[in-house]
């Protein structure tokens, strides 16, 4: 769900009242707000999302992990001295001395070999583990990390995209928003091949609505603040990570007392969709992979409660392939041993308290309300709304499209995918009447979605096997 | 010809159902543009050179094999590290013309010209394109210019056509690949549309890197000199290598398979990718090519690449296979696999 990319803090400074700073991605500069990291230093990592720093990387705990990596690695090559002699042929680990850049150590190959190793050692029984993040299923699909885990361990894509569960009904209203003469209609890129009822932004772009695409929400607030003439609304959707960046933009637009400036909110919750997923009589995940972005800023404490009342493992999870399996090797620990816990993988960047700062802007921008999910029907409690004293902002009033009330396709079967009853291609529909050109169903429509991924990257999984014989 | 058209007339198998208005993505290399040139254009134009989609046809007349094409260039912004619309312009004809193994000769040009275009940014640019023409080697013989009204053009837009000869026993085309032949890449991936996008209105970001624009034809000829027998010869501008490949193994009925890590990328390229969301087999080059070459004919061919300055990081990155025709497939990083497929319109950035 949430794109976000370790960098190093390199310029701090004020700009309209607002902490801002650059940060370096490998070589690459960008402007960053700095607002939810006030201790944040020049020098310092963080993680970045939508323009946004989200939280202070620890170092530390990264170099824990590598070494726990490291460690797990030459243990493996005691016990499987053929495996050993495979790695060796890749790159020496990064770790140890050298600084730790965040990125490239946990891509590591020669330390993935040595975790499916590890994986597959302690992995007795078949598992049905849930990652509830879009961005997991990603990087899963995207590294062929499903096709090298042990067969018991299957992996159920969650509904953690928030481009796909983006309700139809808040499409249609975007779409007859951004079809209004004068609206300048900003959105995050992938949203715009979402389809509503009959059209998607892109066709009402080319029929001449203004839609642009935006990286961060703050770039909607300056458009806003040079076309003053023009209504600029910005189509806030998003799981918890977006939301600190897209409350900013609230939060400045009222500072700035910017009459032209509106947000569509169709923000979602992820506790409440584990809960409805926990809930459905046919439910068959035994534990959870948590977002590690989402948890970054609202901490890891509100998972608490459902791994005592579900007695479900929750592992907060990462979104490097090393991440990603390490959050796999401790969900499996946990369900060998027959417990049910919530543990932290990705310490490096998430704390239990989450980042406060932001959560308090989210408590004084947002209120909860219930929220209709795409393929999955009304959750209650599990969205939020503009409060009471931002609602002069919220573009659903300002455009008087509260009426519209829209009915999903009867053929997708998002809804059983989502809650990981069916897996993408055991849709009648699947790769014949939805593909990604022609979507039925939000999870077709991101990149990040399960079919899509599946259409993407695994379609000919079942067909081909390892066997492929590639030039070496 | 847009006022005749009757969408309820296509036998088209996959008619363009969803978009009944053109969008973006019909330009983005994709499976739209695809279809728009398989659905429409092919069909309505009917001939067995155009059926063959090379990067340029080759036809005979009086016995000399002429290399011929044509490309339209919209860039935005006019100007951006390491080059500029008429830049681009140029080279991208006589890489078109180099792909089908001919050395180009002339190009035409057309510039469709926004009231309101400063005298003096025309002036560079056009000055661009003549210095990229000196270095092709190739003269600009013809020209036109319109203009339009302000608001109904970015500026500038520039056509190019060209034409240049195919030696004699030269016979390049995308469906020679066949199983065994290796893939070669001539260079780093993605430095042209991380350059163009680092300079995009909204999306502004430092980046330590140029565009790669630059004259293939001259690689060509040391490649084609080294040997005859290469295949095909595809430069992956928009939609990258990863479409250049698609269209490959479509057209050759075989499978494409590449390893990850042999993939030149260069470390600014995959930070600005992962930063937003995209995949650097998508993004476009200006001055890379990938060759598809027997397997005894890839040493030389790699060590005449690598003799080239437009060569020198050419590198092996895969190889065609019987399995899975059509199909192109990626060893990841990591030892698993993955399906590498034509996206659908321009790749976006991915934010959530």
């Amino acid at each position: 769900m949430c794109l976000g990319i370790p960098g190093r803090v390199t310029e701090i400074y004020e700009a309209g009242g607002i902490r801002m700073g650059k940060v370096d991605f490998a070589g690459i500069t960008k402007e960053v707000c700095l607002a939810y990291v006030p201790e944040i230093q020049l020098g310092d990592y963080t993680i970045v999302h939508v323009g946004f720093a989200i939280t202070q990387l620890d170092e530390e705990s990264a170099r824990e992990s590598l070494e726990l990596f490291t460690e797990m690695g030459r243990l493996n090559e005691e016990l499987n001295p053929e495996e050993a002699e495979l790695a060796a042929s890749f790159p020496p680990p990064r770790c140890g001395a050298r600084p730790v850049k965040y990125l490239d150590e946990f891509r590591d190959p020669e330390l993935a070999a040595s975790m499916f190793a590890e994986i597959r050692a302690i992995t007795t029984r078949p598992w049905a583990i849930m990652e509830v993040c879009g961005g997991q299923t990603h990087s899963i699909i995207r590294n062929g990390i499903d096709q090298l885990l042990p067969p018991e361990i299957e992996l159920i894509h969650g509904p953690g995209c928030p481009v796909c569960v983006t309700p139809l009904e808040m499409i249609d209203k975007a779409l007859v928003i951004a079809g209004v003469p004068n609206v300048i209609f900003c959105s995050f890129g992938d949203m715009l091949r979402v389809p509503g009822s009959e059209k998607d932004l892109f066709r009402i772009k080319s029929e001449g609505g203004d839609v642009r695409i935006v990286y961060s929400p703050l770039d909607a607030v300056k458009i806003a603040q040079v076309n003053p003439t023009r209504e600029v609304v910005f189509f806030a959707i998003g799981f918890e990570t977006t939301a600190p960046a897209n409350a900013m933009a609230a939060h400045l637009a009222a500072q700035l007392e910017l009459k032209n400036f509106s947000l569509l909110v169709s923000h979602v919750l992820v506790p409440p969709a584990i809960s409805a997923i926990m809930e459905s009589p046919v439910c068959r995940v035994q534990a959870f992979l948590a977002a590690g972005h989402v948890c970054s800023v609202m901490g890891t404490e509100e998972y608490r409660p459902l791994v005592e009342k579900y007695h479900v493992p929750i592992v907060v999870t990462g979104f490097e392939p090393l991440d990603v399996l390490e959050g796999i090797r401790r969900t499996v620990l946990q369900l060998e041993g027959g417990r049910a816990e919530l543990d932290n993988a990705y310490a490096r960047a998430v704390r239990p308290e989450g980042n406060l700062p932001a959560r308090q802007m989210l408590g004084d921008v947002f209120e909860v309300t219930d929220r209709g999910w795409r393929g999955i029907g009304v959750i209650p409690q599990s969205g939020w709304r503009l409060a009471e004293h931002y609602r002069t902002f919220d573009a659903e009033l300002r455009f008087d499209v509260g009426e519209i009330r829209t009915q999903e396709s009867a053929l997708c079967k998002s809804g059983e995918v989502l809650q990981g009853l069916l897996k993408p291609n055991q849709c009648p529909a699947f790769g014949k009447e939805c593909t990604p050109r022609t979507p039925l169903g939000a999870t077709m429509v991101s990149t990040e979605g399960a079919c899509a991924a599946y259409y993407q990257y695994g379609r000919f999984t079942a067909a081909s096997d390892h066997s492929i014989p590639l030039y070496s | 010809m847009a006022n005749q058209l009757s969408l309820e007339n296509w036998t088209c198998p996959l008619p363009l159902r969803n978009y009944p208005t053109i969008v973006m993505g019909h330009g983005g290399g994709g499976k739209l543009s695809n279809e728009l040139v398989e659905n429409l254009f092919v069909p309505a134009f009917s001939n067995d050179t155009l059926a063959t989609l090379g990067d340029a046809a080759v036809v005979e007349m009086n016995g000399s094999r002429l290399a011929y094409t044509t490309d339209s260039f919209v860039v935005r912004p006019l100007f951006f590290p390491g080059g500029d619309i008429g830049h681009l312009a140029v080279n991208g004809t006589v890489n078109d013309l180099a792909m089908m193994g001919a050395q180009p000769r002339y190009l035409t040009t057309g510039f469709i010209l926004e009231e309101g275009l400063p005298l003096a940014q025309l002036g560079v640019i056009v000055e661009s394109m003549a210095a990229a023409a000196q270095l092709a080697g190739v003269a600009i013989v013809a020209g036109d210019t319109k203009v339009v009204d302000k608001g109904h053009g970015d500026g500038i837009y520039i056509n190019t056509s060209g034409i240049g000869l195919v030696a004699p026993g030269v016979t390049l085309a995308p469906d020679r690949a066949r199983p065994g032949d290796v893939v070669i890449l001539s260079g780093e991936l993605g430095l042209h549309g991380i350059a163009v996008l680092s300079v995009r209105e909204g999306l502004e970001f430092g980046a330590p890197i140029e565009s790669d624009c630059a004259p293939l034809n001259g690689l060509v000829a040391a490649m084609l000199a080294a040997s005859p027998d290469i295949r095909v010869l595809r430069d992956p501008t928009r939609g990258g290598l990863a479409s250049s490949l698609n269209e490959i193994a479509k057209a050759s009925k075989v499978g494409i398979a590449y390893q990850e890590k042999l993939l030149p990328v260069p470390a600014a390229v995959a930070a600005a990718c992962d930063m937003l969301g995209m995949d650097p087999v998508y993004v476009a080059n200006e001055g890379k090519l990938v060759a598809i070459v027997p397997e005894a004919a890839a040493d030389i061919v790699l060590a005449a690449m690598r003799g080239h300055p437009l060569g020198a990081n050419a590198v092996i990155i895969g190889k065609v296979v019987e399995q899975h025709p059509g199909v192109v497939v990626a060893r990841t990083g990591i030892g698993g696999t993955r399906i590498v497929d034509l996206l659908i319109g321009e790749q976006l950035p991915r934010i959530c």
